[in-house]
């Protein structure tokens, strides 16, 4: 059974591996946009491959997140990347496998999936 | 929309646009009837919103002129011969209620509500959510306020090994029910 003192013993272990604090204003951010449009579109196992991927490879900094209508419901599931020192990055007509490869190449490698963005898409 | 726990997170997309701290969500059974509901204290509607949103052609959004949330979510439910209905108090909140004859050749699936739970949880946590599910007088409670106490103030919810806690607690709920 799933108990109460088994996630006492999750806090704990969290407390002892505390990295980046999850509320720090530097940390990058995999926003997915969940209003109709993109949830009739196939968001939300986007969503869940985006934070699955991140806790598999314990990415710390990167904070996974969900918004509203993001106004281009063509190009949906819409995923847009908010880092620091690059600003943003729009990626459209998403799915689970290329989120994955979001996360290696884009999030861990720090280097653009140029053909998933919506300067490449969207001409 | 292809299953009902999708309308569900549709919904309470709205709720979390409402800036709703607190969002229930309950499924319950009774023979072949669901119920599900979305309820929050977010900033609610005026009477007047509340009889536009049902129509398609009524958005709040500024990006394009329709809306199709709760239309389908209707829409959804009164093709099983169920009921749909909103209240909502401007500055309290907003009750969604939407009843199915499950056993209706038009039944949408619930789906995968679990995951649409999760998700809600791990994806805003700064939210709270309560997520009541009920089969013939028999069900659970998830209260994200209880695992906060638990956790204190410096494990948010959106910790993986957190969210892989809850998901094999909603597992084990399911498996003990059946």
């Amino acid at each position: 059974m799933k108990s109460l003192e088994e996630l006492k013993a999750l806090r704990d272990k969290a407390r002892e591996n505390m990295g980046i604090r999850e509320d720090q204003p530097d940390a990058t951010r995999v926003v997915v946009g969940m209003a109709t449009c993109g949830i009739a579109a196939g968001a939300r196992p986007v969503l869940t491959a985006f934070v699955q991927e991140v806790a598999k490879e314990k990415l710390e900094g990167v904070i996974v997140g969900q918004t509203g209508c993001i106004g281009i419901c063509q190009y949906e599931p819409v995923v847009e990347i908010h880092e620091k020192d690059r600003g943003k990055t729009t990626y459209i007509n998403m799915t689970p496998e290329k989120a994955v490869k979001i996360v290696h190449q884009h999030l861990m490698s720090g280097e653009i999936v140029n053909e998933y963005t919506i300067g490449t898409i969207g001409k | 929309m292809r299953e009902l726990s999708l309308n569900a997170m549709d919904v309470a997309q709205n709720s979390i646009t409402a800036k709703a701290t607190l969002i229930r969500i309950s499924e319950k059974w009774e023979g072949n009837s669901l119920v599900i509901t979305i309820e929050d204290n977010g900033s609610g509607m005026t009477k007047e919103q509340v009889q536009s949103v049902t129509n398609p052609f009524y958005t709040t959004r500024t990006t394009r002129d329709v809306g199709l949330g709760i239309p389908l979510f209707k829409m959804a439910c009164e093709q099983t011969g169920g009921d749909f209905s909103i209240t909502s108090e401007k500055g309290a909140g907003t009750l969604v209620t939407a009843r199915f004859a499950a056993d209706h050749i038009d039944m949408t699936p619930v789906g995968d509500m679990d995951e649409t739970i999760l998700l809600l949880i791990t994806c805003n946590p700064d939210i709270d959510f309560v997520y009541e599910k009920e089969r013939d007088g028999r069900g659970f409670i998830l209260d994200t306020r209880e695992l906060r106490e638990v956790l204190g103030g410096d494990v948010p919810l959106s910790n993986p090994d957190v969210a892989d806690w809850i998901r094999g607690y909603l597992k084990e709920q399911m498996e003990n029910r059946e």
